[in-house]
This record gives C-alpha cells, structure tokens and sequence, in this order.
C-alpha cells in the first residue's frame, strides 16, 4: 500500500462526511424552506377549531312586541376519520331517519363538489337542527358512535305567525353562498328571504372559534396557549321594525280569501307599518327539518303564497295616479285649480261617470273623472314652446314622475322588490316609431292605465309624499338596529319635482273623495280622511284600488290597498283602507261600523283564472 | 502516576469535550421538550424521561472522567476480554431478553433495563483495533481478512438473532474503517452499486420502455457498463489496449442494440447488453490469468455480479425481505402510499419538521411533537423535536456540530502514533457516522425507516452511556499517547 493512497482516502473520507451533511441539510432546506404546505398539514393535524355560533338577532316590531326569536336545536357534527364501526340502525332510529338517508348523507358529505372544503380531520354537518327529544335520546348514547357529536345551535321562531313575507325565513346556505362570502362554511345558515335575507349581516352577528389542541388519537388535550387565540362569537344585532304588529295582523285577517296587498307606511318618517300580502302563510313552516319539504309545497300552490305582492307585484295603478298628475298639470301651469274643462260623460273617449259638467280640479279629483287629466295633460303636451317635440314632453313627464319615487325601485330594505314601468319617449319611439305616436297614443298614462305600471308600495308611498306636501323618505320597515345604524338612504329626504305651494288642492280633492266621492267608505268619526280610488281594467274583473293617508292635517298613516279582480275601487279596497286606518289611528273599530268589518274579513273575491 | 494524572486533562482534546457537552444539552433540552405535557409541567420530575435523562448524563460524566483516567494501555491489553465477554452477554441476552414489540434485546438489571447491542459497538471497535494493530497483521491475506470479517460479523449476527435489524446494520460501517486501512475502494463501490441496483430495479423494474423492455434493466445496464470502464481507467490507467477494446464491444453492441429497436422482434432491448457484459467479463477474466492482475478479475466479477444481482433482487425483495420492511422501502421510494400504516410516522414526522420553518415554533411549542403524532419522539425520531421547534436555523447548528465533531474526530484518529489508536478512532468516527446520517437520513424521509437512535440526542440510558464510553475510550487513547513533550 503506497502511504500517499492512505492520505488520499483520509481526504475521501472527509469529502464523503461533509458531502453526506450537505446532502441532510439540502432535504431539510428543502421540506422547512422551501415547501410551505407542511404548517398547513400540522395545523390541521393539532388544531381543531370549534365553531362557537353566536345567537342570531331577534325582531322586535315597532312597540317593542317581539316577533322573532331563538329557540335551541342541535346540530350532528361527524369527523370522518374518526368513525369506528357503529351501529348505524340504532343511531339511524335514534335521529328518525332510515338507513338509506344516512348513507346518502355520508356520499354527499364526501362529494367534493357540493362539499368544497371537505376534508376527513375536520368536522362535518351531518344532520341540522334535530329536536330536542332527538337531542335527549342521542346524548345518551352518544358514546357509542365515536366521531360523532353535537353542536347546540339556534333555529329561528316565529312568535305571532305574521309577516311570513317582510321576516322571511332562514336556510342552509349552498355552494354559491359559501363561495361569495368566505364567512360561510357547509352546513351554516343564512337568510333566504324577507329581512332575514337583507339584513342577514346584522343579525347572523359573528362566528366564534375555540382553538383546541388535539393529539394524534383524537383526544382533545385543552385549550391552545390557554385560549389567547381563541375569538368570542358576537351575538347578532336585535333589529325593531316600524312594524305595527296589531295592524299587520288586522290587515292580514281582512284580506283573508283574497289576493292583493295592503301597504301602510308612517309619512313623517317612511316607516312601513304595515306590508301584507294576501294570500300568506305561517312562518313558522319554514323552520327547521320540514323547511325543505314546505317550501317546495307553497312553492307549488297556484295561488303563490310565497310572492310577496307588496313588493313584487306591479299593476295598473288606475285612478290613484291621477292625484300625482294632476300635481303635474299644476306645476306646468297647464291648470290653476280653478280651470274647468267640460267632460263628455259616459259616450266619449275615454268614458267617464255621471257627475256635474263643466268640472274644476278639486271636483274631478273627488268624482276622479277621467276626462279632467285627458285634456289637463293635453295641454302639457301640447305646450310647443317648452316641448318642441313629443319626445321632450314625454321625458320631462318621466322625471316627475320618478321624482315620485316609480319607475324606479325606492330602496326598500327587503329583498326583491320590483321597479314597475314608467315609460319614456324611447319605449314608445320603439313600439311606435319615432314618428308614429302623438298624444291620443298614449293618453292613457293619465288615467293610471296603459303602460304605466307600480308596485303597491309605490302607490303607498304616493300617498305619503301627497301628505307630507311634496317630500318622502324612502319606506324602510326596520326602524333601529340595535347598537348599529340605519343605512343612509333612509334618512335623507327625498323631494319631487313638485312645488309644496300645489299639494293643498290635490288634498282638498282627495277630501273631497272621503267625503262626498267615491271613497265615502272610507271615513273616521271626527277625523279628516284623504283618499283616491282606482278601478284598474284587466283580463276578469277589476282590481279594486285605495290610496289615502289621515289626518288630512298631519298624516300619521298613509295607505295602499289592492285587492286583484275585486271590482269598482269602493267595493273592497276603500272599505278595507279605512279600516285599516281606522284600527291605527283609533286602535279599535266603532260599533256601529262593525258590519263592515266583518263583510270584509267574510268577503271572498275569486282571482281570475284560478 | 502524579505526573501522568495531571498531564491527561492537560492533553485531553478539550475541543471534543466541549462539542460532547454541547450536543449533551440540546439532547436534554430535547428530550425535556418532547416529554413536556400542555398540562402539567414539572421540570426535574425523576419520574419522567427528561428526569432521568439527567441522571444519566451524570452518570455519563463521571463514567468519561473514569475512562480517561484508566491507562490506554489497559484498553488494549483487555480487549479481546471486553469483547469476548460482550459475545457472551449478547448470546444470554437472545434468550433472556423479554419479546419486546417483537425484538429481544433488552436485559433487566433491578431497576434498570440496558441493551447489550449498544455496548457491542465499542468492544467490537476496541477488538478490531487490537487485531489489526497486532504484528505481520496484512488485511490482504486471506487468514486475516477473514478473521477481522468474523469479529465484525460474530455481534452482528448475534444482534440479528435479538431481531434488532437496525443495531445490527450499524456494524457494516466497520466498512468504513477497513477502507481507510486498506481495503480496496471497489468493495465499498459495489455496496454502493449494488443499493443502486436494488433501488432501480424495485422503482423501475416496472417502468415499460417497450413492450418487453423495462427502465430498470436498460438503466442497470448503462451503469454496470459504465462502472466497468471508470473502474478500468482509474485502477489500470496504463491499460488503455484493454480498455480501448471493451469500449470497441461496447460501441458494436449499442449499435446491435439499435438496430433490435428497429425490428419488430420480442427481445428485450437489454438483452444485447447482456451479452456484451458476459463478453466483456470473459475478456477480463482472461487478462486476469494471462497478466497476473486481479483487478481485471475483480472488475470482471463486479460488472458479471451486477448482472446477477439484478435478477435476483425480486427473490430477495419479495422472498427475503419481512413484510413490513418491504412495505416501507416501497414507501420510502414513493411506490406506495400508506400515510396510515407504514408511511404514517415518516410523514409526521415531515409534517413536523417541515412546520418548523426557517426559525421553528420555539422551545416546547411543538404541537405535532407534543400531541404525539410523531412517534418515538424522544427517541428514534427526537431529530423531529429539532426541526419543529427551532426550525432550520436550529437543525443545522445541530448537524454542524455533528460534523465538527466528526471531522475533528478524523483528526485525532489521523494523529495516532499506533494504529491501534487510529484504527479505534476510525470506528468512533464511522459509527457515529452510520448512526447520524442513518437516523437524520430516516427522519426526513432520504433512508427507509431503520430503528436507531441519534448519537448522544436521543433519550435511553443504554445509547447515551454506550456512545460516551465509545468516545471517551478513543479521547482516553489519544490524550495518553499525543506527543505532549
């Protein structure tokens, strides 16, 4: 052996040390510095973080009555890897369900395509909401099925069965939900409709965690570093509606067996005291397990219960629109309220009611006569030096009206309300032509008929800015979120395009109609009522229309009712309005108009086609 | 004796004492931090691990001091006493040992278990050393080789018979020792070739690269022609009329092989290659006899033996190999994926070191070492507690001061006057060696799982007290015979 080979092979010796540490040292540099999902993989091996649910905000209607509440359910919570054969028909039995179900469950707990964020370490909703009894028994047995738990959960109640339409109803929330808004996890609840939807980020509060520690048999081993990570859950925020319970509840027994709507709204503040849609339902259907099941049926009643026609719906207005015409021809200067025009009776076109000839404004407003505002907005039309066109005519008469708060929806804080149809010169230069239309084309926009289309809130809300003299705010039914504030929008006033010097004489003829026209059925003992009827032709009969507000003075209620295919405006919308106003102002309905009463809450009007 | 006292701890290699002390406490603080429990935390409890791993280092340090104190000569002069007597325990221990999870290796001693295993290593190294140190001693006869093989092997097989497969593998790197000795380079060589082999022909043996050729074979192929032709050039350079002639057969055959491609024949694509690695052996062989040089038969012999291994490599792994070593080298080369059974504790255990990061979590936040998911934390997998908890900062203070040590231990080996003291010190060295990368080496995912502990870190009294006797025993030698005057 040459001595200079055994120097060599001590070099070899070191080179083959130092190069197996740089060989260790590069894997280790490579799994703690350059790979980043080895955190993720031990958090979620040591951490389990439970999900501490905050009690959801309650509803309060506008005398502080509360309207919804909590009541506990529980919630089965499984942790896939750490299922163990169990008993599947014992614990199947315990919750009522059958074999088949559970298996189905479990595939689409699984299913990564429902159930994005899946994962067999972390806890999955198994079963919601199950009863207490359910609850009871399964606590028992509980140690049997291990991987299995349960989580206390609130599920709504609906106390007084009223107002399915503006409270809505919670659901679970599905795949989109849980995409659009990070907060939300498989299994988690959100408002679906009414105000459980709009202001489902006030009263879902917020989601609390509790970090656990977890060792590699599954056992909890307490708190991480003592809870200081931890996050409290945040209760919802308690919300009062402007809601006045009593009234919602009257309103929805006197439409009981018909189809249509009764919109009262507060004029000083634009609080909705009243939304009813007839026909309803009892909230109460859509909580808990047999949520599913009920709504697929209301879904399916041809009567549409869940459609919340206060909102939603968008009819001819008729005759109730003449009062925001007439503030119209005021303003153009197009009639002082004494201009009289002289009305044809019943032969012409269009056709109006037997009533004294020639007639002035405030007459015509209270015998609503239809051919006062077919001359009036002739003359508007006709006013060639302000209006070289047609065009310009019908647009400047589209932006009084939206500054009426139609055509547009108010910004109601419900879900789903509808904008209705205020057409300008563009829709009709579409069905027309630019040239192929003139005034006698479209007239009937001045009888509330034609194209022209609102919503009942827009007719309510009518006749809240006619009281308060040429302003609203814009109708919100949630009055104050407890220690949280009320969207803008809601407190600043809006103004029309109208001068508050012309509303006096639109409310003496609407007086006048209370009084001596055609809604005399709407009058209160030693009160001054206001009001409008309107009589809208449709296929079938037709709709039967009321807008008034009262006091005359000072109105502490303005009101809309529409009660579909129920004929002349005085036969069941003129009663019911002053009712309604009646049972708000007074709290109580006189004797001696108690016939009334009851032929409304009796009255049944069949819808057309059903 | 005055003067001598005196003169070791002036002569001791302090630089290893303190690298000792200082891998001594990051052990503890290890250990200490794998056992600590979120729920109650008492430092010097004697009743858990960490407690008594205080109290073994103790005993550690006055056993150091004790060795360093007893005269080198001692050492070699009781060597083969020490050893035989080892060889004797480790026989009772096969049938005294209670089955533990399956291995009978542990002796109880009243209130203390020891593993034998360990304290083979150092008597093993201290009876090689004398061997090899003894007079005419030549690694190349055959009576020597043989006799220095059958000190090596004698623990080894016993050890093996305990079932301790990991303690026993750890004898191989006595290697090591030999090839800084002498031995020729090539027999480490085909160790190395002969794992390659193994390893291409288990990942892909499977691999089609043609309907009757696999991967494993053309690959295995290409490096047993190339082995052969390095080793030619590098141990026979001025044989370069042989060497030009193989590489002719070569050329010739790769073209044969070329053109099989070509026709739509059902042979394997190796196949010429087998032939050319038969002919080119025969060649070998042929000049071994005719020029009296038995490196060509030895790279003959390589390059044929290759070949045979390869085919017998799927007897051994499926025949040979137990069940659960097999299913951990499949998992090991990524052929199988079994997080819950065999791949369980090497995938924790890269969850936690790779959760460390660059700084780690800090001492005792390690959530995955303290909530038990990696098992045999605080032993075979005590590395685990390292990363997590000081991350990759942490780990490569530790594995430097391995290396230093290790490169410092080279050192003092080299400076022995005797080879006695070198060849001991080689063993020391290439132990800790076989130990630090075998366990690192498993811990983060390089090495099939194989049960041994790291040197000095992890917690058991019987490795820790073993692995100082092992060190001081070398320091001991090398602090009594530098030349200090």
């Amino acid at each position: 052996m040459r001595p200079n080979e055994l120097i060599n092979r001590r070099t070899v010796f070191q080179t083959a040390v130092v190069l197996v540490f740089i060989i260790l040292l590069a894997q280790l540099f490579y799994l703690q510095v350059l790979r980043n999902d080895y955190k993720k993989y031990a958090d979620s091996n040591a951490f389990l973080n439970r999900t501490i649910y905050p009690s959801r905000g309650m509803i309060y209607d506008r005398t502080g009555k509360l309207l919804v509440y909590n009541r506990p359910a529980y919630d089965i919570i499984i942790i896939m890897n750490e299922i163990e054969p169990f008993d599947t028909l014992d614990f199947c039995n315990t919750i009522h369900i059958t074999k088949q179900q559970f298996i189905n469950r479990i595939i689409e707990i699984k299913d990564r395509r429902k159930n994005p964020g899946y994962s067999s370490y972390t806890q999955q909703i198994l079963y919601t909401q199950v009863s207490a009894e359910e609850y009871g028994i399964l606590q028992e047995k509980l140690y049997k099925f291990p991987g299995f738990y349960v989580q206390s959960r609130t599920i709504r109640e609906y106390g007084d069965s009223i107002g399915a339409h503006f409270l809505g109803d919670i659901g679970e929330v599905n795949k989109r939900d849980i995409e659009n808004d990070n907060y939300y996890v498989s299994g988690d609840y959100s408002g679906r409709s009414g105000i459980e939807k709009s202001y489902e980020e006030v009263l879902r509060g917020e989601k609390g965690v509790e970090i656990m520690l977890r060792d590699a048999h599954g056992r909890l081993k307490g708190r991480y570093e003592n809870g200081i990570h931890d996050k409290e859950a945040r209760a919802g925020k308690n919300l009062h509606l402007s809601i006045d319970s009593e009234l919602q509840r009257y309103g929805e027994l006197l439409m009981k067996n018909k189809t249509g709507s009764i919109v009262a709204i507060d004029p000083e503040t634009g609080g909705i005291l009243c939304l009813v849609s007839s026909p309803t339902y009892n909230p109460n259907l859509l909580i808990g397990r047999l949520r599913g099941k009920n709504h697929v049926e209301l879904s399916k009643d041809p009567k549409k219960p869940l459609f919340n026609r206060a909102l939603m719906a968008q009819y001819p207005p008729g005759s109730t629109f003449k009062p925001a015409q007439s503030l119209v021809f005021l303003q153009e200067g197009a009639i002082t309220p004494s201009t009289s025009f002289y009305c044809w009776g019943k032969g012409g076109h269009p056709a109006c009611h037997a009533h004294a000839s020639p007639i002035s404004l405030i007459p015509a407003l209270a015998t609503s006569c239809n051919v006062f505002p077919y001359f009036a907005l002739r003359i508007v039309f006709g006013n060639k030096t302000k209006y070289p066109t047609i065009q310009d005519a019908m647009d400047s008469w589209r932006d009084y009206m939206v500054s009426m708060g139609f055509g547009y929806t108010l910004g109601v804080d419900l879900p789903g309300e509808k904008r209705g149809l205020i057409p300008n010169s563009r829709f009709y230069d579409k069905i027309y032509g630019t040239n192929g239309w003139k005034y006698n084309t479209i007239y009937s926009i001045s009888i509330g008929q034609g194209e022209v289309n609102l919503t009942p809130i827009q007719i309510a809300n009518l006749a809240a800015q006619i009281s308060n003299r040429g302003w609203y705010y814009p109708p919100h039914i949630v009055k104050e979120v407890e220690q949280g504030q009320l969207d803008s929008i809601y407190t600043h006033k809006r103004h029309t395009l109208i001068d508050s010097k012309y509303y006096d004489a639109i409310i003496q003829g609407m007086h006048g109609a209370v009084n001596e026209g055609t809604c005399r059925g709407a009058q209160i003992d030693s009160i001054n009522v206001c009001g409008k009827t309107g009589t809208a032709q449709n296929r079938g009969e037709d709709h039967s229309i009321f807008m008034g507000f009262a006091p005359m003075e000072k109105a502490r209620i303005a009101i809309s009712v529409y009660v579909e295919n129920g004929g002349f405006g005085a036969r069941w919308a003129v009663p019911i309005g002053g009712l309604m106003m009646e049972k708000y102002l007074k709290g109580k309905i006189p004797e001696n108009r108690k016939w009334v009463e009851d032929k409304m809450i009796n009255g049944t009007v069949k819808v057309y086609g059903l | 004796m005055g003067f001598r006292q005196t003169s070791v701890w002036h002569n001791v290699d302090w630089i290893t004492i303190v690298l000792y002390l200082a891998i001594l406490i990051v052990g503890w603080g290890c250990v200490y931090s794998a056992g600590y429990n979120f729920d109650n935390a008492s430092i010097f409890d004697l009743d858990q691990r960490f407690g008594k791993q205080l109290i073994w280092i103790g005993i550690c340090i006055i056993t150091a001091m004790a060795l360093l104190l007893i005269d080198s000569d001692f050492y070699q002069y009781f060597s083969y006493f020490i050893y035989a007597t080892i060889i004797l325990i480790l026989i009772a221990t096969i049938f005294l040992a209670e089955d533990v999870k399956g291995s009978r290796s542990w002796l109880t001693l009243g209130p203390l278990t020891v593993q034998p295993a360990e304290f083979a290593k150092f008597a093993t190294a201290l009876a090689l050393a004398t061997f090899m140190n003894s007079y005419n001693f030549k690694l190349f006869s055959l009576k020597n080789s043989l006799a220095t093989g059958a000190i090596i092997l004698l623990p080894m097989v016993l050890i093996l018979l305990q079932k301790e497969t990991g303690s026993a593998l750890v004898f191989s790197a006595f290697l090591l020792v030999l090839y800084r000795e002498g031995m020729s380079g090539m027999i480490l060589y085909s160790g190395l070739l002969a794992v390659t082999i193994f390893i291409l022909s288990i990942k892909f043996g499977g691999i089609m690269i043609s309907d009757t050729t696999s991967f494993g074979e053309v690959s295995i192929v290409v490096l047993t022609l190339l082995s052969g032709i390095v080793m030619l050039w590098m141990y026979q350079p001025t044989k370069g009329k042989i060497r030009v002639l193989l590489l002719k057969i070569i050329s010739f055959f790769t073209v044969v092989t070329f053109v099989l491609a070509l026709t739509p024949l059902k042979i394997s694509y190796a196949f010429p290659g087998y032939i050319c690695i038969f002919i080119c052996a025969i060649i070998l062989l042929y000049y071994a006899l005719l020029d009296k040089i038995h490196d060509f038969a030895l790279i003959g012999l390589l390059m044929a033996g290759s070949i045979a291994f390869m085919f017998s490599v799927n007897y051994l792994f499926y025949n040979v190999l137990q069940p659960h070593q097999r299913i951990r080298i499949e998992v090991l080369l990524g052929l199988k994926e079994d997080l819950n059974g065999a791949g369980y504790n090497v995938n924790q255990s890269k969850i936690a070191i790779g959760s460390g990061g660059i700084t780690g979590k800090g001492f005792l936040n390690g959530t995955q070492t303290k909530l038990k998911y990696v098992p045999e934390q605080d032993t075979d997998f005590i590395f685990c507690t390292v990363g997590e908890e000081k991350g990759f900062i942490g780990v490569s203070i530790v594995l430097g001061l391995y290396l230093v040590l290790l490169l410092r231990l080279i050192a003092l080996a080299e400076r022995q006057r005797y080879s006695f003291g070198r060849i001991y010190g080689y063993s020391v060295v290439s132990i800790l060696f076989f130990h630090i990368t075998v366990n690192v080496g498993m811990v983060i995912g390089l090495l099939p799982v194989i049960g041994i502990p790291l040197p000095l870190l992890s917690y058991g009294g019987s490795s820790l007290w073993a692995f100082t006797i092992l060190l001081f025993i070398f320091l001991s030698i090398d602090a009594q015979t530098k030349p200090s005057y």
